[in-house]
């Protein structure tokens, strides 16, 4: 599964990533990379976007962007 | 030791108080520069520590060292080419593992490095213990703990850096890629073959940067590489085996590996005991970011800022107003004194050119406010979660959730202005969100738009005030969101776009002295680029306004009304005492010690000062005295009322020589020559006239107006005159002329701002064409439209708003183009 379709409060670990490209650097600089443990923390008040728990500290993006983020759940 | 050798630069991460090391470091010698074709701030500063002068560079924050973005590549260059000294790696010590990704990247750049531990009093508080000195030896650079809010650690990081500065580095580590290091291996070799290039560049990045594929590196290589076509295909075979052989692109595998290494050596020198606690700053989260809470601090958040910024930000300039007004008044004292009728143009000059710089002068105090609050929103961490909150509705058009706050304040609803606004699009990572927004903040409701709303909304909407107020405020925004989007999906199309993600930091308390520095830098830029540059401009208005003036003939016929209306006078007075005393030509005297006491009176407090002041005239000249303040004395206020007539005379004298010489000039005859086209949108060439002379600034579209209706000797407002005056000028027409407002070209200040913001001269004259073209088109449908229809203000207003709303919505529901992986 794709880490748009989780809930928040739900945790996954990210298996690999489908972006390349700038998209794909850009999740690698700020920390997303597979192997990584991650945690859903609550959508935007319009859904979109999202905001994760990673190592420590917290990134928000898009539901489109993190279509390319393959997890699987804990 | 060059000078190059003492220049040293802050390089880490966003929100890890690089610029808290910067100002701690620099204290007060900082100034701002650019980097050149990029719109990056440059920020540079100097300390001396044991004798030795160091000039500090900070470079823009960034999680990485890629070709992807302007602040990316800012960095990478000025290491790559700038070659500085040293490299000061501040690094956020509760944040060590991601930090060190950064730090690994530079290390690869073969750059003498110190890494700055900074905010080592928040890692603690998290439960994480650093042994600074293992990390130093794992990584081989030296490693300074600091706090550098309370100044803990600043004596030894300058120790550190005046002593590396002096002396080569030592060995620093360098991270075993595994799999790929055979052909980093191979490539460096075939690297190494042309000498002049190992000289240049650390070839082992250069290696890893080719096989990544990284546009920058290989135009590095095809500038310094006699045969680069080569090279480049060897680098991309390399990059296809290896992907057939692992199922990964090289910098997926070199990232993962970095990260690897980080959270080895994190491990390693790190003691963490977990406090198990859900942090402070998530737990705030929780309600600023709530899905009905959050919307609604937001607004609070905006009109607290508003408030405090334009409404107290604006009362505050009734005190700083007197000090510009001092400054008119000595100008005035300074220039040519005015004759009864001829003002010298030098005078007029030098007064036109004092009122154009203070409009824009008295603005500080709203822009000091204005700034420090935005510093405060910056350094608290509260941008991030407007953006957070704001990025669904606003992508949809183009934009991004960050445009919330230049959206704000180049006013939303009502009041507002474009130059801040437009300043603060800087942040916008997104290059097509940031064009669009500032092209589509002049469409937003500046304060100086609103008093031509209020003028026509009192002629004619008076029974619909409210309504029609609320029309005018909100159709703004249905014309700024749907135009982003058209923007976006054409002449934005192919502008480079970034992935939204974006870390939400933890809150900070901001400090007293950041946020001041922050809004006195920005005040600063303001004066320095964009007065100066207004005041040139505003040479060129007062030319287009002045001449060619009036001819010689229609100066004769002036000066006979004068030397009637003084004739009148010197009759009035004949028979009286003061007929001796008072010559044809000193009557300047007179009409000058007329309005001195008439503006002294004004500004006299209370009764104590009025005696005081009449004292003095009369003490002056009594004779003078007397005409002025006549009292019972008949043959005194026969006099007064023949100088109250011809001081009348002579004012509408002016009015009319000013009114002329305004439709004789340049732009008053370009007025005249479109009404044929301007017809349609409802302008006759008055109002042409007055939109144009608004180009400099939109307040004096009002006064243009006013000095156009100007009626001889009627004493009614400008209201009544102009729906007097005008009886084809209808609501219909008083609509379109407000919708034109909305869609009016910025003011020279904003354009300045856009050109400094977009970097560009094109974009800037873009943003002064299309709302024009836009506006006229606007109201010619408003009115044309409403004419044929036969609809008059008030419906041909609903039905605008239906269509403007639907516009809306329908473009909202349009696609942008999907991201691309």
């Amino acid at each position: 599964m794709t880490l748009d379709q989780l809930k928040p409060g739900s945790q996954a670990r990210i298996v690999h990533l489908a972006a390349r490209d700038k998209l794909g650097q850009r999740l690698m600089d700020m920390g997303i990379y597979p192997g990584l443990r991650l945690e859903i923390v609550r959508n935007a008040p319009l859904e979109d976007p999202l905001e994760i728990l990673l190592d420590g500290y917290y990134v928000s993006l898009r539901h489109e962007e993190a279509r390319f983020v393959e997890v699987e759940r804990l | 030791m060059t000078s190059k050798d003492r220049q040293a630069a802050l390089a880490g991460q966003p929100n890890c108080g690089k610029s808290t090391v910067f100002n701690a470091l620099t204290g007060a010698s900082q100034h701002v520069a650019n980097y050149p074709g990029v719109t990056v701030d440059k920020l540079v500063g100097s300390f001396r520590h044991n004798g030795t002068k160091v000039e500090l560079v900070d470079l823009p924050g960034t999680y990485s060292l890629t070709s992807y973005s302007p602040e990316e590549r800012v960095t990478r260059d000025f290491l790559l080419h700038e070659k500085p000294g040293l490299v000061i790696n501040v690094a956020d010590a509760s944040n060590l593992q991601r930090n060190l990704y950064l730090t690994f990247q530079l290390l690869e750049m073969d750059v003498p490095l110190i890494l700055n531990l900074n905010m080592i009093d928040v890692a603690k508080a998290r439960g994480h213990e650093i042994d600074a000195e293992k990390l130093s030896r794992r990584l081989g650079v030296p490693v300074l703990p600091t706090n550098m809010k309370s100044g803990q650690g600043k004596k030894e990081l300058l120790e550190a850096v005046s002593g590396t500065i002096a002396r080569a580095e030592g060995r620093t580590s360098r991270i075993d890629y595994g799999d790929i290091e055979s052909f980093i291996r191979e490539l460096v070799d075939v690297l190494s073959a042309e000498p002049a290039l190992a000289d240049r560049y650390p070839l082992r990045w250069l290696a890893i940067k080719l096989l990544e594929e990284d546009r920058e590196a290989q135009r590095l290589l095809v500038d310094g590489h006699p045969e680069a076509d080569r090279v480049l295909a060897d680098a991309s075979a390399k990059r296809k085996a290896f992907e057939a052989a692992y199922g990964k692109t090289p910098e997926q595998h070199v990232a993962g590996r970095r990260y690897q290494a980080a959270a080895d050596v994190a491990a390693s020198a790190v003691g963490r005991s977990d406090l198990g606690k859900r942090p402070f700053s998530d737990r705030i989260d929780g309600i600023v970011c709530n899905r009905y809470l959050g919307p609604l601090i937001l607004v609070g958040v905006v009109y607290l800022l508003y408030y405090l910024s334009i409404v107290q930000g604006y009362n505050l300039t009734n005190y700083t107003w007197p000090l510009l007004a001092r400054l008119r008044t000595l100008v005035e004292a300074l220039a040519p004194a005015p004759g009864f009728i001829e003002i010298p143009l030098i005078r007029a000059f030098a007064l036109w050119f004092v009122d154009s710089i203070n409009a824009l002068l008295n603005y500080i105090p709203i822009f000091f406010i204005l700034f420090g609050l935005i510093a405060i929103l910056e350094d608290s961490g509260y941008m991030p979660r407007m953006a957070f909150i704001m990025d669904r509705l606003l992508s949809r058009y183009g934009l991004h959730g960050q445009s919330t706050l230049p959206m704000v304040l180049g006013g939303v609803y009502v009041g507002g202005c474009a130059v801040p606004a437009v300043m603060s699009c800087k942040g916008i990572p997104d290059e097509r969100s940031r064009l669009a927004t500032i092209l589509i903040i002049p469409l937003l409701n500046c304060l100086a738009k609103v008093p031509l709303y209020v003028l026509l909304i009192n002629i004619y909407f008076a029974q619909h005030k409210g309504l029609a107020m609320f029309f005018i405020s909100t159709i703004s925004l249905l014309f700024a969101l749907p135009i982003s989007k058209i923007l976006t999906l054409t002449v934005l199309k192919d502008k480079e776009t970034t992935p939204f993600i974006m870390e939400m930091p933890p809150y900070h308390l901001p400090t007293v002295r950041g946020v001041l520095v922050k809004a006195w830098r920005r005040v600063w830029l303001f004066l320095k680029k964009i007065t100066t540059i207004v005041a040139a401009v505003a040479v060129v208005i007062f030319v287009l306004l002045q001449f060619p003036g009036l001819s010689a003939e229609r100066l004769a016929d002036y000066n006979g009304r004068k030397d009637q209306a003084v004739a009148a006078f010197m009759a009035a007075i004949q028979g009286t005492r003061f007929a001796g005393r008072i010559q044809e030509d000193h009557l300047m005297d007179l009409v000058g010690y007329w309005d001195e006491y008439k503006d002294a009176k004004m500004t006299a407090g209370n009764q104590a000062a009025l005696d005081e002041l009449k004292q003095r005239f009369e003490a002056r000249d009594p004779d003078f005295y007397r005409i002025v303040q006549p009292g019972g004395d008949q043959e005194a206020q026969k006099a007064n009322r023949a100088f109250k007539k011809l001081d009348r005379s002579r004012r509408e004298i002016l009015m009319a020589m000013r009114q002329e010489r305004l439709n004789q000039s340049f732009l008053g005859r370009l007025g005249q020559a479109i009404e044929p086209v301007t017809r349609f949108a409802g302008f006759n060439w008055r109002v042409n006239v007055a939109l144009l002379s608004a180009l400099a600034a939109k307040e004096s579209s009002v006064a243009t107006l006013g000095a156009l209706y100007q009626q001889e000797g009627s004493g009614q407002s400008l209201e009544q005159r102009m729906a007097e005056g005008e009886k084809g000028f209808s609501s219909l027409a008083a609509l379109a002329l407000m919708l034109f407002m909305v869609l009016y070209p910025p003011c020279v200040a904003t354009t300045i701002a856009v050109k400094l913001q977009s970097g560009s001269a094109r974009w800037m004259l873009f943003s002064m064409f299309y709302p024009m073209i836009l506006g006229l088109a606007v109201a010619t449908l408003v009115y044309s439209g409403g004419l044929a229809l036969g609809l008059d203000g008030r419906q041909a207003m609903y039905a605008f708003y239906g269509l403007a709303l639907a516009v809306t919505v329908a473009m909202g529901l349009i696609k942008n183009r999907a991201q691309t992986a």
